[in-house]
């Protein structure tokens, strides 16, 4: 197993290395020049000038890049040029928006699409089976940004004065405050002593809210997030809930199934013991996928509902022409998408001991 | 959906073993008998028509302003003559947008541009997938490594940064932004193709027709791409609608089709901001852009269980 994760790892270096390239030069061939598109008007060729040199953007391209792997290997993302600040702080700051967004729009998209998916299988060919695919193929086809603003028009304006209004932009109400959980336990007496990792957690306001008690924030956290995981986990749940009744309907027609109810055993022990478990394997490898359709549609989900994630500062990065953002992002994220698929990879050989992964 | 115990239409044979009705014909006919497939061929059906039609459909141009013309305001709600509005007041179906134009017409006149984007943007990226799988598929080694490798690299991405980078590169505007989203659909169908070929590669048919002298040429055009055909229109038609939704994404996001085009992700991101004072400026391009979708996603579907049974789902 671990020979297996070293041997992944290893395989997965060329393509890391060719996201960091791609990355580099794909900033790079963005037409315009960061000085101008950061300074604005007061950048005369003279304060032009001291700015490349500055940045470093004076030196030749392969040059720059070298540079850049260096200290990539010293694990040094770099530092924004428009905010003038590390890429590590800005991503402490943007980084939890985000995973508890997809992470909070993933859930929900399980949480709904199984058993959708678990019922159509069980009444296969029934009414409900018919409406849960009739929805699932609208799902698909909705535009997360579109489903986002309708969302909000009808949450935030028509149910205005209910007890179902909900929040149609920002992460906490005005007036709310998130402390740090390591602020509120008295760890650090500065607080750029605070290392980057604990400020990535503190800023996971719904985790900060339940390790600290503080409910009022935790509560208005949970209300913000509904609408944007709503939107977001559209059409992962609409493609989980068919996966899970396409994979299920295979697997109730074998013989092991047809056994085991003749056995006399429990309806729920031959679902979920039997059949589920067995429909689990095609399952997670399509949730995988998910992952890079719910990070697409976070940049949409970002942008509509003004949460300051990593999809939506990435796409000011690029027309910002923010070199250092967008390259330390990407990177992040690329690393991102690799592990989670080998994590994939490897629940594999939980969910059917059949498999020996070598 | 279907029925996945239905069984597969058998051909049938006329009395000297040949097929009466060739495997194409038999998919149609089974494609007929798909409910998804049938629902997804009206809505497609219709779409189509407004296009063609639009001049005649849309009571006015798409981009024609009607400050001066009739008495409207900005941003108008929806009038209806059946449901009440009065009789003295022009007609305007989904109400007028923020530059004083019959958003019915435009939502009309956008059917085409979105049926241009889906076929444009998937054809380009079938026809290089289709010659990059070929190659990594048939021609094996160090070749096919360097394509798949550079695939790989790009299936790395999540496929809206990537186009957004694209576009921010070559500039914002509908073509190019079609240009990004062919570009990041290439791995999907160079992967399919190339599977298709390795398998086709070593059937005894291309032995034989290699020991009667044919040419690799003609191997690839007559043995090995028909056979990769199947999968490759079902994940067509799916993949059209996604490339719609893709490309109304980057439109939203300002990246693709500039004012004045009437597309339909563009003129909703313009009035994305009077969403809770004109909400049907938001709506109604949105629903065109999901009944569009949703009828290219039903025929893929319908196609999948008639041409490809083993990728149904």
């Amino acid at each position: 197993m671990l020979k297996y994760i070293v041997r992944r790892i290893i395989y997965s270096l060329p393509v890391l290395f060719g996201v960091l390239l791609v990355t580099f030069v794909l900033a790079r061939s963005v037409p315009g020049d960061p000085c101008k598109s950061i300074l604005g008007e007061i950048a005369t060729a003279e304060v032009c000038e001291r700015f490349m040199r500055d940045k470093g953007l004076d030196r030749s391209i392969p040059e720059q890049f070298v540079i850049y792997l260096n200290d990539l290997a010293h694990g040094d993302l770099g530092v924004s040029i428009r905010f003038r600040r590390s890429i590590t702080q800005i991503l402490a700051e943007r980084l939890p928006m985000t995973v508890e967004l997809g992470m909070s729009a993933l859930i929900l998209a399980c949480l709904i699409g199984i058993p959708l998916g678990m019922i159509s299988s069980l009444r296969h060919n029934s009414t409900v089976d018919m409406m849960t695919m009739v929805g699932a193929n609208i799902g698909v086809s909705m535009p997360v940004f579109w489903l986002g603003l309708m969302l909000a028009y009808v949450f935030a304006l028509l149910l205005k004065d209910t007890p179902l209004w909900l929040p149609p932009s920002g992460r906490l109400s005005a007036g709310v405050t998130s402390v740090p959980f390591y602020a509120v336990w008295g760890w650090y007496e500065k607080s750029d002593s605070v290392p980057k990792f604990l400020q990535f957690l503190s800023n996971l306001y719904i985790f900060n809210a339940l390790i600290t008690g503080n409910w009022e924030v935790f509560r208005d956290a949970i209300k913000h997030l509904i609408l944007p995981s709503v939107a977001l986990s559209t059409i992962p749940m609409a493609v989980i809930a068919r996966m899970t009744r396409s994979s299920m309907l295979q697997v109730i027609q074998m013989d092991y199934v047809r056994t085991a109810r003749a056995k006399g055993l429990h309806e729920r022990t031959v679902v979920v013991r039997h059949i589920l478990r067995n429909a689990l394997l095609p399952l997670v490898t399509v949730i995988g996928l998910q992952l890079g359709v719910i990070f697409s549609g976070a940049i949409l989900t970002e942008t509509i509902f003004s949460l300051s994630g990593v999809g939506r500062s990435l796409y000011e990065a690029i027309t910002a022409r923010d070199y250092p953002i967008i390259q330390g992002f990407t990177v992040v994220i690329a690393i991102g998408y690799i592990v989670l698929n080998l994590l994939v990879d490897l629940s594999y050989g939980f969910l059917d001991p059949r498999i020996r992964i070598e | 959906m279907t029925e996945t115990n239905e069984l597969p239409e058998v051909p049938q044979i006329d009395f000297a073993g040949r097929s009466t009705s060739g495997p194409w014909m038999t998919a149609l006919k089974r494609l007929f008998r798909q409910h998804s497939g049938i629902a997804g061929m009206i809505i497609l059906g219709l779409l189509v028509l407004t296009a063609i039609f639009a001049p005649v459909i849309a009571p006015y141009g798409p981009n024609d302003v009607l400050i001066g013309k009739e008495n409207v305001r900005k941003r108008a709600k929806p009038c209806i003559h059946l449901l009440g509005c009065p009789a003295d007041q022009p007609q305007h179906i989904m109400g007028i947008d923020g530059n004083v134009r019959d958003e019915f017409s435009r939502i009309v006149f956008g059917a085409r541009i979105s049926i241009f984007i889906g076929f444009i943007t998937i054809g380009l990226a079938i026809v290089i997938g289709t010659i990059l799988g070929t190659i990594a598929g048939y021609v094996g080694g160090l070749t096919a490594n360097v394509i798949m490798r550079t695939l790989d690299v790009v299936l790395a991405f999540p496929f809206l940064l990537l186009a957004i980078a694209i576009v921010a590169i070559l500039g914002p505007g509908l073509m190019n932004a079609m240009m990004a989203i062919a570009i990041v659909n290439i791995p999907t169908y160079a992967r399919v193709i190339r599977s298709s070929v390795l398998s086709v590669r070593e059937e005894e048919y291309i032995t034989a027709a290699l020991a009667i002298g044919a040419g690799h040429r003609r191997i690839l055009m007559q043995h090995v791409l028909p056979n990769a055909f199947p999968p490759l229109i079902v994940l067509a038609t799916l993949g059209i609608g996604t490339a719609i939704l893709e490309t109304a994404g980057l439109s939203f996001l300002g990246l693709g089709a500039q004012p004045p085009d009437p597309e339909w992700g563009a003129m909703l991101a313009s009035e994305r901001n009077q969403v809770f004072s004109a909400p049907h400026l938001v709506f109604f391009p949105g629903l065109a852009i999901m009944f569009t979708v949703l009828g290219f996603n039903l025929l893929g579907d319908g196609l999948r269980d008639a041409l490809d049974p083993r990728l149904r789902f």
